[in-house]
């Protein structure tokens, strides 16, 4: 098939755009014969919507799945791990293991969450049980310029949604320390991941990014008014709102984080904070892989928010499906840039019109800055070998060597 | 042998005064409690003691870091700045540069007519305190303050030194230096550094193996000799403190809170300057900006600590005297200003910078910073021979560039981009802003390790050599600039290596 590809988008992103463009591909609209369409999150509703939906063609390619939101919507990701879990635990999973407290080991990576203002009264209540732990706000939509914020009194939060002067926003408390002086420590913001359907299921995540670092220390002793709202997001920032850096834009690369954490806390916590990393995102997309519909024209890039507590151990926020292709800064834009082209490489291998009939495998050598987490062909077949030998003690130990047989691959964790 | 024993003499002195000899004192009345121990053979056994409880390793590491800061030996008659600089025309130059920026320091101060120092009104101070984490949130007004110099100012300084003794010749011959430093300094070719393994140390299994043990031997000299390798990233924080001999003593945290309560109590004219060279260098920095707050914990307390003013002893340059007005309205003259005899100029704070990366607690960022400084980066500004001062890097590049690249030199001299002006900025900085950090400690390991700065020069022309290709094609300053922007994406080693094979064939 020599045809170029046709491609539709209604992002207006240049990232997006120069992308298509440089690979020789023609844009249409939405009403000719398109094979690529990136669309926003309003459409794929539509496209695959049961009154005016229409069914793809085999060279037709969309980039989200019909029910992406399974991952997306906070409400659904808890329903689904949680079912996710208790499966686990029927088949008596060592992955379901809990401690004496009932907590699980392994599968605990999403905090406990309140949504404001509906869940205010449950949220007193759990906050009365415990009044000596710390919250931490994480405000939606229209108030989201205040950035995420600790507290430990109720009266904050009254404070909070009056200073605002934003009705009935709906603002997210996460149960996030449960000590005193704790110190929250980084916030990873969107390493991007891939959740694709050739075969069965393949994760690949994205190895640069960006986080928020944060070096403000939070002490409960502060009495001032002003001082109860300790901001997280790096202090420069948030304080000047205009005084916004254009070179860097409070943004630290990953990189760098690593770097940091390997210098002053050693390699070993390094590596198994980002395993852990790694963990969360593999569980939390194999708890909705059953309920995905197993699409072969669509793909998905997910962007996970991860907020890093000062115990080092990851929790996961959320799971956006439109991750931000706005870019604030230089360096951004050339994240974001390579990011599309990496990706397109991956579903569109050699700028080809896709053929959704045959089953592709992972283009390996093309991965560029992608690095597979999880292969669902390949753990087929080991799981398999596997099964002919006996059972050896090759099961999940610590958390930390969960490089085991269990989710067998060939990626390093760098 | 009469060195030696003048050297033992002041190390003894040195080390009498400090909080080890007390507690080696205090071990050794322990040890007499130990049956081990008899009368006959005392000392050997106190020793023996000793030994085995690590106190001997504290001592020899003790010894071992003052002989980095040793004065340098000298005629018993000759006065102390002829020892510490024994060429006059330097000394001449340093003096009138320290005229020059003292004047302009105390100008500015008039201009503005804000004091040197003040001390804070009690409001103002607990203000302070209560931001002290956060002083990156502050935004004062600091459009008036202006850097009291640059390395631009610097390098004209640096060309203008002249040998009174040499005849100036204006023909350019092969013999004569292409480059902008004009005096004749013994500096080291390649070749003549220790031995080409010099750089090129590749990790032997041997040497790899023994992290845990240098860790836990606590050997200052070891983790030095370990350090020419280059220090895994999890273990750099440790080896090089234990390099440089800074501890985390209560002691030491004590005076950091002292240097802090200094802060509290008195603002100083030049805390404006570190703002301001933070706020322009540091914060605008993609790897660095994250550290603002520490980098004014650092360097707010460097300013205040008189502790500092003992690297004089070695320094060529003298510690600047103003006028300060007192509570009583009196002036006293000729009081070191600021405290630590140390005026920052415009990128002083990427000398921090890096080491945040390394120390998060701020009394152990502080000592690791202070050390690194009186045994380093003080040459970098001050004029004098030493083989690591930033004269002697200066010509050491111009030399091996022209030496070994001769065709690249003679062009870029032609259009008028004297290399020099180009990597002037990397070398006063130890590179720090320019490569990416993992780089740029990786480069650092080898400072310490070899405990020279000759690294950086040679760095510098290995970056040279690298770009060579296109600096031949370009046709002005500007683009040859243009050229060596970005060194971001850099490797150290692999760029020295290059550089080394190609040149020794």
């Amino acid at each position: 098939m020599a045809g170029k590809v046709k491609w539709v988008t209604d992002i207006e992103k240049s990232v997006l755009i120069n992308n298509f463009e440089k690979r020789g591909w023609i844009q249409v609209t939405d009403s000719d014969d398109w094979n690529f369409y990136w669309m926003s999150i309003q459409t794929i509703r539509n496209v695959f919507s049961v009154d005016t939906g229409y069914r793809l063609s085999d060279d037709q390619m969309v980039n989200h799945f019909p029910n992406h939101y399974e991952l997306t919507r906070k409400d659904l990701m808890i329903k689904n791990i949680k079912r996710y879990r208790k499966e686990l635990e029927k088949e008596a999973s060592p992955l379901a293991e809990k401690d004496e407290n009932g907590k699980h080991l392994y599968l605990d990576f999403v905090p406990v969450t309140f949504m404001l203002p509906a869940d205010y009264n449950l949220f007193v209540e759990e906050f009365r049980k415990s009044p000596s732990s710390t919250w931490i706000m994480k405000p939606c939509g229209k108030a989201q310029g205040k950035g995420i914020f600790l507290i430990n009194k109720l009266s904050q939060i009254k404070k909070w949604s009056r200073d605002s002067q934003v009705e009935n926003t709906n603002s997210e408390i996460l149960v996030g320390l449960n000590n005193d002086n704790s110190q929250l420590f980084g916030i990873i913001d969107s390493p991007l991941h891939l959740l694709i359907c050739t075969k069965g299921l393949c994760f690949v995540r994205y190895k640069l990014g960006f986080c928020r670092f944060c070096t403000v220390k939070y002490t409960p002793s502060t009495s001032e008014l002003d001082n109860m709202f300790v901001h997280l997001t790096n202090v420069a920032i948030q304080k000047h709102g205009d005084d916004y850096n254009h070179v860097h834009g409070g943004k630290w690369t990953v990189s760098n984080l690593r770097l940091y954490l390997e210098s002053t806390r050693g390699r070993d916590v390094t590596n198994h904070l980002f395993d852990q990393i790694h963990w969360i995102i593999v569980q939390s997309l194999k708890a909705v892989a059953p309920v995905m519909n197993n699409d072969k024209h669509c793909f998905e890039c997910y962007g996970y928010d991860i907020i890093i507590d000062d115990k080092l151990k990851p929790w996961l926020i959320e799971v956006n499906a439109s991750p931000s292709l706005t870019s604030s800064t230089a360096n951004d834009r050339i994240l974001k840039y390579n990011l599309i082209n990496d990706t397109l490489n991956i579903v569109t291998p050699n700028g080809e019109i896709p053929d959704c009939r045959w089953n592709r495998s992972l283009p390996k050598e093309a991965l560029g800055h992608y690095q597979v987490l999880y292969d669902e062909e390949q753990a087929l077949s080991e799981s398999a070998e596997r099964d002919l030998r006996s059972r050896s003690g090759q099961l999940l130990g610590s958390k930390g060597s969960r490089s085991s047989s269990v989710r067998p691959f060939p990626a390093t964790w760098k | 042998m009469m060195d030696e024993s003048v050297s033992i003499t002041q190390i003894v002195q040195r080390l009498k005064g400090t909080n080890l000899h007390s507690q080696l004192e205090k071990q050794a009345k322990e040890c007499l409690h130990k049956p081990e121990i008899k009368l006959e053979t005392l000392k050997d056994d106190v020793r023996r003691l000793l030994k085995a409880s690590g106190w001997e390793r504290k001592l020899q590491n003790a010894v071992y870091r003052e002989l980095h800061i040793l004065p340098p030996p000298g005629h018993p008659r000759a006065p102390p700045e002829h020892t510490k600089e024994p060429l006059a025309y330097m000394r001449k130059t340093q003096v009138n540069w320290e005229k020059r920026i003292l004047k302009s320091l105390n100008s500015m101060c008039t201009e503005l007519g804000i004091p040197l120092a003040r001390k804070r009104p009690v409001a103002e101070q607990k203000e302070l305190t209560n931001k002290w984490n956060e002083m990156g949130t502050d935004e004062p007004d600091l459009s008036k303050f202006r850097p009291v110099y640059a390395p631009k100012d610097f390098i004209e300084v640096l060309v203008g030194l002249k040998n009174p003794n040499n005849e100036r010749s204006e023909d350019l011959t092969v013999r004569s230096h292409w480059g902008l430093i004009q005096v004749s300094l013994n500096v080291r070719d390649i070749l003549q550094m220790v031995s080409l393994p010099f750089f090129i140390s590749l990790p032997s299994i041997f040497l790899m193996s023994r992290h845990k043990e240098l860790v836990s031997e606590q050997d200052s000299a070891a983790a030095q000799q370990y350090s020419r390798q280059g220090c895994p990233t999890g273990l750099r924080a440790q080896l090089w403190s234990l390099i440089l001999n800074t501890t985390n003593d209560p002691e030491d945290i004590t005076h950091y809170e002292q240097l802090k309560a200094r802060v509290i109590h008195h603002d100083l004219l030049v805390d404006n300057l570190i703002y301001k060279d933070v706020k322009l260098t540091a914060s605008n920095d993609d790897y660095y900006f994250v550290f603002e707050d520490y980098l004014y914990q650092v360097l707010l307390c460097f300013s205040r600590d008189t502790a500092v003013l003992e690297h004089f002893n070695y320094n060529c340059a003298t510690p600047p005297k103003s006028c300060i007005q007192s509570k009583s309205g009196s002036e006293q003259c000729a009081v070191v200003y600021p405290p630590n005899g140390v005026i920052p100029f415009h990128g002083f704070s990427m000398y921090v910078a890096p080491l945040c990366f390394l120390y998060n607690e701020p009394s152990k960022l502080y000592s690791v910073f202070r050390e690194m400084y009186i045994r380093y980066f003080f040459r970098l500004h001050s004029i004098s021979s030493h083989p690591s001062g930033i004269v002697s890097l200066c010509l050491q590049f111009e030399r091996l560039l022209q030496t070994h690249l001769p065709q690249l030199f003679y062009h870029l001299r032609e259009i008028g981009a004297q290399p020099l002006r180009i990597a002037f900025k990397w070398i006063v900085r130890a590179f720090s802003g320019y490569l990416s950090t993992d780089q740029l400690l990786l480069l650092w390991d080898r400072i310490l390790g070899y405990d020279s700065l000759e690294i950086v020069a040679v760095l510098a022309t290995a970056v040279f050599v690298f770009r060579a290709e296109n600096l031949m094609e370009v046709t002005s300053l500007a683009s040859a600039e243009a050229v060596l922007a970005d060194l971001s994406t850099l490797k150290v080693m692999p760029l020295l290596q290059i550089f080394l094979f190609a040149t020794s064939v």
